[in-house]
């Protein structure tokens, strides 16, 4: 079967962001960016498929600036076959739109499986993947830390609020991936070499129908409130002292 | 103004999830409705129609809903929610699966885990791990937004006495099916409503001691349990107890976290607890930066000696 993996163009993991001072958004100049953590759990779960024989080819698009290519690339060092960028200024596109595009992707590639990570660490939305399962009319397993293909049908545990859940989906399915789902692999060089090779189409929202931008608006980005700066206790008798009496909270 | 509340629940109780929703949703204003979308879920009903607010409850009773698959549930809400000028859900791991797809069904963006209700269409919500907080105003015309239960009170779970309203409609997509669930079982607070947490993290070495150390400190305190990535990563405790940017997020009174250093990830999830304290052998633990109260030393003395003196 063919898998689609979504990946995104984000901050990396580690980088503490800043606020803009004029409020219009965090500061992402010479901020080093990479494959948003989620998705590429998702690229390691279509590769570790493949390598079971389950999957045969997997396809991988990011939907964001020219540079997202580098982030394809990346997923196709890990394993991808093929990539496809579609070229758009992302801070326009919200999760709707974003569904919007790959389900025309998801038309035309036709996969069984489609895997997304399960949100983006810098909107935090949590949202593409459920959307593009209302729009193909497909079922969800979200927040995925098991998958099993079996024939037709796709057993997902996923993790939810006091424990886990499993739930059984007819392919085509969307999966969206938990931390737990698995360890992703280290690109080795050759790989990262023969990735270069590896075909890449350009699209733009455009060829799949879509040019409305979103209805959300950000009217302004500010940074969170600060903490009082705390103190260093030097004993246990003193901790207990201060969350009695001047904390009051025990 | 009207207003759908998507009730979170497990057919038997109303989760208190809930009444967080619809302290956010009085904050917009307007007329509260109230959907229980489950299976022999009359009890719940009942309950939602007792909460302080609530103008109205529709019981939406079928099996089809028993296990609030998203297929079923988000075609139901799109469905009704046509009549209405807000959705709103809890941030749960449910709210999170149900909505977006609902949303997408009425084909209207949506906005994930709002701390602040700024107007009838503009709300607050974090971004990068809450290290930013944005303001957003939707031009949609129904606005579908799941609430992060720790920024609004709670309303009163009794004093209300709306009318509760059958739904016949059935929507089973048939494209999924529940196999099965493993809960944990746990005799204390749940963690995102506890007044207390005690957290642990990679420092505190193995499952063994998490419970070693940290059992008798919980139970002293009456505290809810949680734990880092890490220390949910390297097996010590079940993943459910995750507080962070993917996991829970809490705000209770006191905060402990013991061998936690302190990422950015796991602070999205605790930061905006009232009081935090730290115990950590690091000196220079990032969770120092945030905490009110940090002690340097070893947690496997320390700890007990703090149950010992409380």
């Amino acid at each position: 079967m063919k898998a689609l993996v979504a990946v995104k163009r984000v901050v990396d993991a580690n980088v503490k962001v800043r606020v803009k001072p004029d409020n219009s958004g965090v500061d992402l100049t010479n901020v080093k960016m990479s494959i948003n953590p989620f998705d590429e759990i998702a690229v390691e779960e279509a590769v570790r498929l493949k390598e079971k024989g389950t999957v045969t080819e997997i396809v991988v698009v990011s939907i964001g600036p020219k540079e997202a290519q580098e982030q394809i690339r990346s997923a196709m060092a890990l394993g991808a076959d093929r990539g496809i960028l579609v070229e758009a200024d992302d801070s326009q596109l919200g999760a709707l739109e974003v569904a919007k595009i790959l389900k025309g992707i998801v038309e035309q590639e036709k996969p069984e499986l489609i895997l997304l990570g399960k949100q983006a660490i810098d909107d935090d939305s949590n949202q593409v993947g459920q959307m593009l399962g209302a729009l193909l009319g497909a079922g969800q397993g979200t927040f995925a830390s098991v998958v099993k293909v079996e024939g037709t049908t796709v057993q997902v545990t996923r993790e939810v609020d006091g424990g886990l859940q499993t739930v059984e989906l007819n392919t085509p399915a969307i999966i969206t991936t938990d931390l737990r789902l698995n360890e992703p692999r280290y690109a080795a060089l050759p790989n990262i070499m023969k990735a270069r090779k590896k075909p890449l189409d350009t699209k733009t929202p455009a060829d799949f129908g879509v040019t409305s931008t979103t209805k959300l608006k950000t009217v302004k980005v500010e940074p969170p409130a600060d903490r009082k700066a705390g103190v260093q206790v030097k004993s246990v008798d003193e901790l207990v002292e201060k969350l009695k009496n001047e904390a009051k909270v025990i | 103004m009207s207003i759908l509340v998507i009730a979170e629940h497990d057919n038997k109780a109303l989760n208190g999830a809930t009444l967080n929703v619809v302290a956010a949703a009085q904050k917009i204003g307007g007329d509260i409705t109230v959907l229980v979308a489950g299976s022999g879920a009359q009890a719940v009903a009942d309950e939602a129609a007792k909460v302080a607010g609530v103008s109205k409850v529709l019981l939406a009773d079928n099996a089809a809903y028993a296990n609030q698959l998203a297929e079923n549930v988000a075609a139901l809400v799109a469905d009704l929610g046509k009549g209405y000028s807000h959705i709103l859900a809890a941030s749960t791991t449910s709210g999170k699966n149900v909505l977006p797809r609902a949303a997408a069904l009425l084909d209207a963006s949506m906005i994930t885990d709002i701390v602040a209700v700024e107007g009838a269409k503009t709300f607050k919500r974090p971004i990068y791990a809450g290290n930013a907080i944005a303001t957003v105003e939707s031009a949609e015309d129904i606005v579908l937004a799941t609430v992060r239960g720790t920024a609004f009170d709670a309303v009163a779970a009794e004093g209300g006495s709306a009318a509760v309203e059958a739904v016949a409609d059935v929507k089973d997509a048939g494209i999924s099916k529940f196999i099965s669930e493993e809960i944990v079982k746990s005799e204390r607070p749940e963690l995102t409503a506890a007044r207390i947490v005690v957290s642990g993290g990679r420092g505190v070495g193995s499952g063994e001691n998490y419970h070693t150390v940290l059992d008798p400190l919980a139970d002293k305190l009456g505290a809810a349990q949680g734990a880092s990535r890490a220390a949910v990563d390297a097996g010590f405790v079940p993943n459910d107890m995750q507080v962070g940017q993917t996991g829970k997020i809490v705000a209770p009174d006191l905060y402990i976290a013991v061998g936690i250093s302190g990422a950015i990830q796991h602070l999205a999830g605790m930061k905006d607890s009232k009081v935090i304290v730290a115990i950590n052998k690091d000196e220079e633990a990032p969770i120092n930066a945030v905490a009110d109260y940090w002690l340097v030393g070893d947690l496997n003395t320390v700890v007990p000696e703090l149950v010992s003196k409380l």
